[in-house]
């Protein structure tokens, strides 16, 4: 009680001193990033307890024992105390026990990977909600959005409806990048040929900033994206938006999308290619390459004795997608 | 690139005339500037007939005092180009909001913000901590140089020819836009085809070479060339912490050596370590470098809790507090530093318990390094504590670098950090532990050995404007980072759109300012105080040393100690002090001591034509400068003539010369 009463005075008198401004990572409109947040501020006082006595400490001793002070003791050959030392060590030990035991809980229960158990504050995850799952790709320079429960993609928008627990796969096409919506979650890194994983909820409808914030090269700076939490009934009536309005994401399409642009605008597509996401994350939308999956799978049957060299061969030039590995054994 | 015959192909590589960057009238005003103002130093040079000076008592000069002061020199010159490429970052993201898009265009401000990280890191402040450690530790441990005198003077020649090619990439060609790490993909030769990668990547391979010498180096020289009676437990605080430093230094470059290595294997001929596909995987170069680049830091501000220490216990006129606790502290936070690398990328993906693991041992930093704090308090506790530059710079980082430090823990919260990491709170953080703990802590070790090194000390007043321009330009550049690092603002950003932000980036462009006055400050402290130096001469001692170096005169003859005095306490000149100490005045032996040598020169010359020739794909060049750079090196080690003897008359002469008493000088040197 203490410390969260003690929490909302720093956060008001923070906000009080930095007038206008809008400090996103201390106010977000997520629960995912409420809670960091508030792991971050119990952070902060855990150590002010330890800090502002230091800092006072340091001005009080130097200026009582400024060498124009004659009055103050002086003891030249004073330098040791083993209670001194013990409190010393003891103190900030004692700090990092609590900070610690904080973050170890804090990291398991906000591990990105892991699934939500509750949508806000006191609020826990309904039984049967089924999370809107995205899947999400940054590309040179802009993020392309896959809604495979709706069979509809967006490029620089997403949209979610509030109170619904998210769950996003994350890959890339060529660079490294990390994405990011401060209102919403901590960031991720999308990587190629690697599928990350984030876990999180909007509690407020609004337009939210998200973007890269791991720069990928000259495009970066352009790297951002709308973040929209919507009603439900509103999202229904996006959805439908983009399928009326929206193009088609086919190879071919994907192939121009992929070319490095910047400051690239909102695109719809009604429909895309089934496994577009896979082959993007296998790296194998070109036709004749090899998925990566497909690669490990063949990799793997060989580390079990089968002969695999004629299976290079064998193999056919459209790409497999996310071949389980037996699919690699039917030879 | 234009059409040309396969001769000049083959002659110049993939250097032509259009990679002169003449197109851009920024960095061609720069190098007018840099033409005439080194036209100017090469012309007063020649004028004064120094170059057989500057080439005998300085450029060969294997004397550990004197290649320590040429470290310091280049350090400040690559201050300044670092410094120049900070203000030009600061004052683009000051106006390029909305429709105006600033005066550098993205692949610009890429290499800017590059160049930034690599200099200031790699060339000033490893620069710096090198030329402090080489200056004081073997006068601190009574030595009369450092184990390997030529080596020292090679590492010093490689350092600076890898700043060359950092320089050179300015002029000729561009420079590496991936960052100060150098993060694949950005990295590979599909992303970046220019020299700019290759420049980063040779620079630094010989510049860490030069590291990785001196660090074997210091770690022979304190381990055996310790004065008699000197226990480890007997040594100086700066000592113990140089040691650490130089511990870390062999253990971690080799492996931003092979890092880099590999990276260029990428590079030159097809390999996938880092690649996207074929096997490749960026997050092995990420986890490597930062296996190095987290001690790296360390390295960096280790030395300089040493040089607070010094301080603290001298300006204090006492003992240093609890001695042994930051011998241990020292020592933990060298192993701990080797087990905190994933912090730099919880948001990779890793998974809560190694995300939980790598949290609890960053945090597990703080405790030692608390303790320094609060024995640096215990020392001015009961103590007489005297103002001067030096103390200020120390008093300053106790109250900056205690922020940063608890603004780092915040950063080593795991789910915190996916918030904060990449933010400008980020940048504002590792600002404030460099800044308030490395360079404050250069500054406090230039003004305190400055007179040891020549006989008369730096002008109290502008090293006081210098520091309040640092210490107040700090907090005005990077406070508005961390407000804008928690209005979600990340870094690296050429261009904003959002105009409630602008006002935060013009006052820290005004931080910036007030710092840059802080360095005109610092550089008119050294030119008044040599215009000053009769009124500035001091004696051996100017401020009631406690350790070795204070004994010796100021400056200290080559040999530093006529007789190698023998250790009963730690520290070890006030106690000769209070037993009574006579200096002796005869009796004097020859001292044997290291030739000057132009080996390190030639051999580190022909480094840089090698790299640059690599660089460039002028493969005739790398192959020749390879193999002359082989032969030259074993033909060095055929010299048998390296030695020579100080004779016990001159020996003498030194001893009876007025280095002891402040007294007007001719010449400084």
């Amino acid at each position: 009680m203490f410390v969260k009463r003690l929490r909302s005075l720093l956060v008001a008198s923070l906000a009080l001193m930095l007038g206008g401004c809008h400090l996103v990572l201390l106010n977000p409109a997520g629960d995912v990033a409420r809670q960091q947040r508030d792991l971050m501020i119990a952070s902060v006082i855990l150590m002010l307890l330890i800090i502002v006595p230091v800092l006072i400490a340091i001005g009080v001793i130097a200026w009582r024992y400024r060498a124009s002070n004659t009055a103050a003791e002086y003891d030249p050959e004073w330098d040791h105390s083993t209670q001194l030392e013990l409190v010393v060590w003891a103190a900030p030990l004692l700090i990092i026990i609590a900070l610690g035991a904080m973050t170890w809980i804090g990291t398991h229960q906000l591990d990105p990977y892991r699934p939500l158990s509750r949508v806000d504050d006191g609020k826990a995850l309904a039984l049967d909600a089924r999370p809107l799952e995205v899947e999400v790709v940054s590309l040179d320079w802009k993020w392309l959005f896959f809604y495979p429960q709706y069979g509809i993609a967006t490029v620089n928008q997403l949209a979610a409806p509030v109170d619904a627990p998210i769950s996003f796969k994350l890959t890339s096409t060529t660079m490294m990048n990390s994405f990011f919506v401060p209102s919403l979650a901590g960031q991720v890194y999308t990587m190629p040929g690697m599928q990350t994983v984030l876990h999180a909820v909007i509690n407020k409808p609004g337009d939210f900033d998200g973007f890269s914030s791991n720069y990928s090269g000259h495009g970066f700076t352009d790297m951002r994206f709308r973040f929209l939490g919507m009603s439900t009934a509103d999202f229904s009536k996006w959805v439908a938006k983009v399928r009326a309005s929206g193009t088609t994401l086919d190879r071919a399409a994907f192939d121009k999308l992929k070319l490095p642009s910047r400051a690239e605008p909102v695109h719809y597509f009604a429909h895309y290619s089934a496994d577009l996401y896979q082959q993007i994350l296998n790296r194998c939308v070109d036709p004749g390459q090899v998925c990566m999956s497909r690669m490990m799978a063949m990799d793997a049957q060989r580390g079990r004795g089968a002969p695999g060299g004629s299976d290079t061969h064998a193999m056919p030039a459209s790409p497999a997608v996310q071949a389980p590995v037996t699919d690699a054994a039917t030879h | 690139m234009p059409d040309r015959s396969a001769f000049w192909n083959f002659l110049l590589g993939r250097l032509s005339l259009s990679s002169l960057p003449l197109h851009n009238s920024i960095v061609v005003g720069t190098f007018i500037v840099v033409a005439i103002g080194g036209a100017a130093v090469l012309g007063l040079v020649t004028w004064h007939r120094k170059w057989g000076y500057l080439w005998r008592e300085w450029f060969t000069s294997v004397d550990h005092k004197k290649l320590g002061i040429m470290y310091m020199i280049f350090a400040t010159v690559m201050l300044f180009r670092g410094f120049a490429d900070a203000i030009m970052m600061r004052s683009q993201q000051a106006i390029a909001f909305g429709s105006n898009m600033g005066y550098l265009p993205p692949h610009h401000y890429d290499q800017i913000f590059t160049a930034h990280g690599a200099i200031m890191i790699f060339f000033v402040a490893m620069a710096y901590i090198v030329g402090l450690m080489n200056f004081a530790v073997p006068l601190q441990i009574g030595a009369r140089d450092v184990a390997f005198p030529f080596l020292n003077n090679f590492s010093f020649w490689l350092t600076v020819s890898g700043g060359m090619l950092f320089m050179a990439s300015l002029f000729i060609g561009d420079f590496s836009h991936a960052g100060w790490l150098g993060y694949p993909p950005v990295s590979e030769l599909q992303q970046s085809p220019g020299p700019g990668v290759d420049y980063y990547i040779w620079g630094l391979q010989l510049s860490g070479l030069g590291t990785l010498l001196t660090g074997i180096n210091f770690v022979v020289t304190i381990i055996k060339l310790r004065a008699p009676g000197m226990t480890l437990m007997k040594m100086p605080m700066f000592t113990w912490t140089s040691l650490a430093t130089s511990g870390l230094i062999v253990v971690t470059f080799p492996i931003l050596t092979a890092t880099l290595f590999l990276l260029s294997l990428d590079r030159y001929i097809g390999t996938h370590f880092f690649t996207n596909g074929f096997g490749g995987n960026v997050m092995m170069y990420i986890n490597l470098i930062w296996i190095w680049g987290h001690p790296e830091v360390y390295i960096l501000i280790l030395p300089l809790f040493g040089v607070y220490s010094e301080i603290v216990s001298t300006f204090s006129g006492k003992r240093l507090f609890g001695y042994s606790s930051m011998v241990y502290a020292t020592v933990s936070i060298m192993i701990l530093s080797y087990l905190v690398w994933l912090h730099h990328f919880f948001t990779m993906g890793s998974g809560a318990d190694v995300n939980s693991f790598f949290a609890l041992t960053t945090m597990m930093i703080s405790i030692p390094t608390g303790v320094k704090i609060f024995n640096w308090l215990f020392t001015m506790y009961r103590g007489r504590v005297n103002f001067d530059v030096p103390m200020l710079w120390t008093m300053g980082f106790l109250l900056t670098f205690t922020i940063g430090g608890m603004t780092g823990v915040m950063l080593s919260v795991a789910p915190a950090d996916f918030l904060l990491h990449n933010s400008l709170f980020l940048v504002a953080h590792f600002h404030n532990v460099i800044i308030g703990g490395v360079v404050f802590g250069v500054f406090a070790g230039i003004n305190y050995w400055f007179p040891k090194a020549f006989g008369f000390r730096l002008d109290p007043f502008w090293g006081k404007l210098s520091f309040w321009f640092w210490q107040i330009g700090f907090w005005v550049a990077f406070g508005p980072l961390y407000v804008l690092g928690l209005m979600g603002v990340t870094r690296r950003l050429s261009h904003f759109t959002d105009p409630s932000l602008q006002i935060w980036f013009i006052i820290a462009a005004f931080g910036a300012f007030l710092i840059l006055l802080g360095i005109a400050a610092f550089v008119i402290q050294i030119v008044v105080s040599i215009r000053r130096r009769e009124a500035l001469a001091v004696g051996n001692d100017p401020w009631g040393g406690r350790t070795l170096e204070w004994a010796a005169s100021s400056p200290p003859p080559p040999y530093n100690f006529a007789f190698i005095p023998r250790v009963h306490e730690r520290d070890t000149w006030t106690d000769m002090k209070e037993s009574g100490y006579q200096r002796p005045l005869q009796g004097f032996n020859d001292i044997h001591m290291p030739k000057s040598t132009a080996a390190g020169m030639v051999l580190s010359g022909l480094g840089f034509v090698f790299g640059f020739a690599m660089v460039w794909y002028i493969w005739w060049l790398a192959a020749l400068s390879f193999v002359a750079l082989i032969v030259a090196a074993i033909v060095h080690t055929f010299n048998y003539d390296r030695d020579g003897h100080i004779s016990a008359d001159e020996v003498s002469e030194f001893e009876h010369s007025g280095n002891w008493e402040p007294k007007a000088r001719g010449a400084i040197a």
